[in-house]
């Protein structure tokens, strides 16, 4: 094999018949990938594809067990995060990295801090800062503290950091999946500015839409190995969800209208106390499926939030089946026949260190308790049990610790939990969220299910196309307001984006 | 149970060790003491554990066995209250004391710690003044009540140890832990404790009463470790108010976090909360037995308890790591 010199030709990372194994698990076998100067390489795969292990030893948390590894055709060894830095290659995890105790400047040099006569300096970390968040196209003082930054402006911080190492391999992890349009497509311009500039994007995602959008490649990976690569002209939805899939999925999930009953939700003039000033009216009925759009800040998590008693409402009143519910306790909200699938389902929807079936019991504890507060182990195993062959949750036993599932298993544990309680209305929030195409089928196809079966099903999502495939009509929100309502035949992607913008239209 | 299998193991090694290498350990005198003190810091062991479950922490539990202990036979003695009014004042007294706590942790969501550690002062101080920091006693007219905790069942000839008999908190302790282990266990409430325990947003989520229920678990610690107050008053018969429980709140943590309770919430075995408080009690018996230096009885304690800690971690890391080698295996075959 000829040794190959550092040349304007040789691609700027080349991944060779990477293996990378655990107990038991074979994470990656022999994976090949290449990333050239400048260009944006989408990486996507379903959960479990080995994408996230890869992205480790690229970043240095993890070193491969075979294979190699080269930066500008020589063959380099990223044996920790700081030699990675080194090389310029830097990742930004979905779950952001940030302190966010700190203002934006620190973060941004946080390890790395200027000195001046051994102590910080603030000043210049200041001024860099400033020059960095420009490039990022991020107006705030770098003297903000993080924490008062949305989860989209913390991402851009994170960007700002790569920067600052001069990073010339951006990985971004799932970027997208906590923000807004519009934050997204801010996002989007970064990325292309960055190509621009020469950096390299390897991009990790979920949305094929937006791999669509940016990407000059794509390269798929199934189960630990590399299955193929699609050039630009070859990036189609289809192809992309055959390769990852390996199977044929239809387009995208399109919803069969069903019949549709009386009205099970009722919500007239609910103020929340997030955005005082607006009233929100609106009504669900049995079997419908109404998908809740808007940016994020628009308040539509608030406003479940609020349906549910989490937050107690300020005024207006919320009836189910034509009962008032009392407002401000989530209990009340279930006994009326309420569910909420959180919008954060590690911290809201789910105890980690709990089993399937302490997770799936545990809503239904007090309904279903003997006397004296004993709790009924029969009607919990007969659920869980339910759960598992009704939602075809993937585990290995109903004693299986939730924090090791997939996050598509994960949301279908949430799931169960509230069907064990057989309610009337069930709220979602953004039920798909970093989950994987295959799941995404799976949840869609358990949302008509129930719709089919008389459950009122009122969904928030930042995703178009799962507003657009799902809803039978769909409300769009702006800044605490119901902006307008869309029935299925007047959806569109501008028509919601309009809405969402603040523009007012037919009024609910 | 296998959590457990740890302290277990190093209660029967000291137990062992000590038998071997002294001749006073084991006959009936001795061990019945030994069950007997194990019982009575197995009480309030139980106690603080409610509260550690929640995530929290109750540091005030030795001043509220110090003012428990003195108000008990000030108000019997030195008032002449009746026994039932004396007893329902003080457990009228230990649930203000829970009910305080509770209330300021949920509805002023102040820290555990602050809030103990301000109430590990108040309750000391307090006593003291109520009884002029004189010491206390039942005198010579509670002999009856006192069997509570000196009292003894006799089961008669057991081999090796001769005429022995079963002291009386052991049997409290055992219908006390029976109690606890079945709400935690096998009742909503107890689930809804751990849950809350581990993840507070997701037990709310749930539609779980959180803040009643972290009350009611510094209400039942209060309770518990009052009357864990009132047996070690009733045993002990001689109660200086300045420093009657002074660090018992740190043997019953201890106790609780030997057996499995963490601090973080969410997890706790009453069996192994009891084992706890008798490997300390043991700890102590051998040291005494053994010749070994009094001065060095805390480091020695101390030593223990962390390495009981450290192997425990390490057991659990061990055994995460076969889990997941299963699954792998599993998931690779299916």
């Amino acid at each position: 094999m000829v040794l190959m010199n550092a040349s304007a030709n040789a691609p700027l990372l080349e991944v060779r018949d990477v293996t990378k194994r655990f107990p038991g698990v074979t994470a990656l076998e022999r994976v090949c990938l290449t990333l050239q100067k400048g260009e944006v390489l989408a990486l996507i795969g379903e959960n479990g594809a080995g994408k996230s292990t890869l992205m480790k030893i690229l970043a240095g948390v993890q070193e491969p067990d075979s294979g190699e590894l080269r930066l500008d055709g020589q063959p380099v060894r990223l044996d920790s995060v700081e030699s990675a830095l080194r090389c310029g290659v830097a990742l930004i995890h979905q779950e952001l990295n940030l302190s966010d105790n700190l203002d934006v400047g620190a973060n941004i040099f946080l390890g790395r801090e200027p000195l001046r006569f051994g102590l910080i300096d603030r000043q210049k970390i200041r001024d860099d800062s400033r020059a960095l968040l420009e490039k990022v196209g991020l107006n705030v003082s770098p003297d903000t503290i993080v924490s008062e930054l949305s989860i989209g402006q913390q991402q851009l911080v994170e960007i700002a950091r790569a920067l600052s190492v001069n990073a010339r391999v951006l990985i971004m992890d799932e970027p997208t999946s906590s923000l807004s349009l519009h934050e997204a497509g801010k996002l989007f311009e970064v990325v292309k500015d960055l190509r621009r500039r020469g950096v390299s994007v390897i991009y990790i995602s979920h949305r094929l839409g937006e791999v669509q959008e940016l990407a000059d490649r794509v390269t798929v990976m199934r189960d630990g190995r590399h299955v193929g690569d699609l050039g630009r002209e070859e990036i189609t939805h289809d192809r992309m969800v055959r390769m990852m899939v390996g199977r044929d999925i239809a387009q995208f999930y399109d919803r069969q209208t069903g019949q549709t009953g009386d009205v099970v939700l009722d919500v007239k003039d609910l103020v929340s106390p997030a955005h005082p000033r607006h009233r929100l009216s609106f009504s669900v009925r049995a079997g419908e499926i109404v998908g809740v759009a808007g940016l994020i800040g628009a308040g539509r998590t608030e406003m479940l939030r609020v349906l549910f008693g989490v937050d107690r409402a300020l005024s207006g009143t919320v009836r189910v089946q034509g009962r008032p519910v009392v407002p401000g306790q989530p209990r009340a909200a279930i006994q009326a026949g309420l569910a909420l699938v959180p919008e954060d389902r590690k911290q809201q929807g789910l105890v980690l260190e709990m089993t399937v079936r302490e997770n799936v019991g545990l809503a239904g504890l007090r309904r279903f308790a003997h006397r004296f507060g004993f709790r009924n182990r029969q009607r919990e195993a007969a659920d869980t049990a339910a759960a598992i062959q009704r939602l075809r949750i993937k585990t290995p036993h109903e004693h299986q610790v939730v924090q090791y599932l997939s996050g598509g298993n994960q949301q279908k544990v949430v799931l169960g939990k509230w069907l064990a309680m057989q309610p009337r209305v069930l709220l979602l929030d953004e039920p798909t969220r970093g989950i994987d195409v295959g799941a995404k089928q799976e949840i869609y196809r358990l949302m008509e299910e129930l719709a089919a079966q008389g459950m009122a099903i009122l969904f928030v999502s930042s995703e178009m196309e799962e507003i657009l495939g799902m809803s039978d009509r769909t409300l769009v929100m702006h800044e605490g307001r119901i902006t307008g309502e869309l029935r299925r035949d007047q959806l569109s992607e501008e028509a919601v984006m309009t809405l969402a913008t603040g523009a007012t239209g037919t009024s609910p | 149970m296998k959590k457990n299998l740890g302290i277990v193991g190093l209660f029967a090694v000291v137990f062992l060790f000590t038998a071997l290498n002294s001749d006073n350990f084991i006959n009936a005198y001795n061990l019945e003491n030994l069950i007997r003190r194990s019982s009575l810091y197995g009480i309030i062991g139980i106690a603080v554990s409610f509260v550690i479950i929640t995530g929290g922490i109750d540091l005030s539990i030795g001043s509220m066995i110090g003012l428990v202990g003195c108000v008990l036979p000030w108000l019997l003695v030195a008032k002449g209250w009746s026994l039932t009014a004396s007893l329902m004042a003080v457990a009228g007294l230990c649930l203000t004391i829970g009910l305080c706590h509770g209330l300021l942790i949920t509805k002023l969501r102040l820290q555990p710690f602050v809030v103990t550690l301000c109430g590990l002062l108040f309750y000391r101080g307090f006593g003291r003044w109520l009884t002029s920091d004189g010491t206390q006693g039942f005198g010579r007219n509670y002999d009856g009540l006192r069997q509570l905790a000196i009292g003894k069942i006799p089961l008669g000839h057991l081999p090796v140890l001769g005429k022995f008999s079963l002291p009386v908190p052991f049997l409290i302790l055992m219908v006390l832990a029976v109690i606890a282990a079945v709400f935690l266990n096998r009742t909503i409430h107890g689930r809804y404790l751990l849950a809350l325990g581990r993840n507070e947003k997701a037990a709310l989520y749930s539609g779980i009463n959180t803040p009643r229920l972290v009350i009611a678990a510094y209400v039942i610690c209060a309770l518990v470790s009052g009357f864990g107050g009132v047996l070690f008053a009733l045993d002990s018969n001689s109660i200086q108010p300045a420093s009657f429980g002074n660090f018992y709140e740190l043997y019953a943590i201890a106790a609780a976090v030997l057996g499995g309770c963490s601090l973080r919430g969410g997890e706790g075995s009453i069996f192994g909360v009891m084992v706890g408080a008798a490997i300390m009690q043991l700890l102590y018996n051998s040291i005494n037995l053994l010749g070994i230096p009094t001065t060095l009885e805390f480091a020695i304690i101390g030593g223990v308890i962390m390495a009981g800690v450290i192997a425990d971690e390490l057991a659990k890391r061990f055994a995460a790591r076969r889990r997941a080698i299963q699954q792998a295996r599993q998931a690779a075959a299916g």
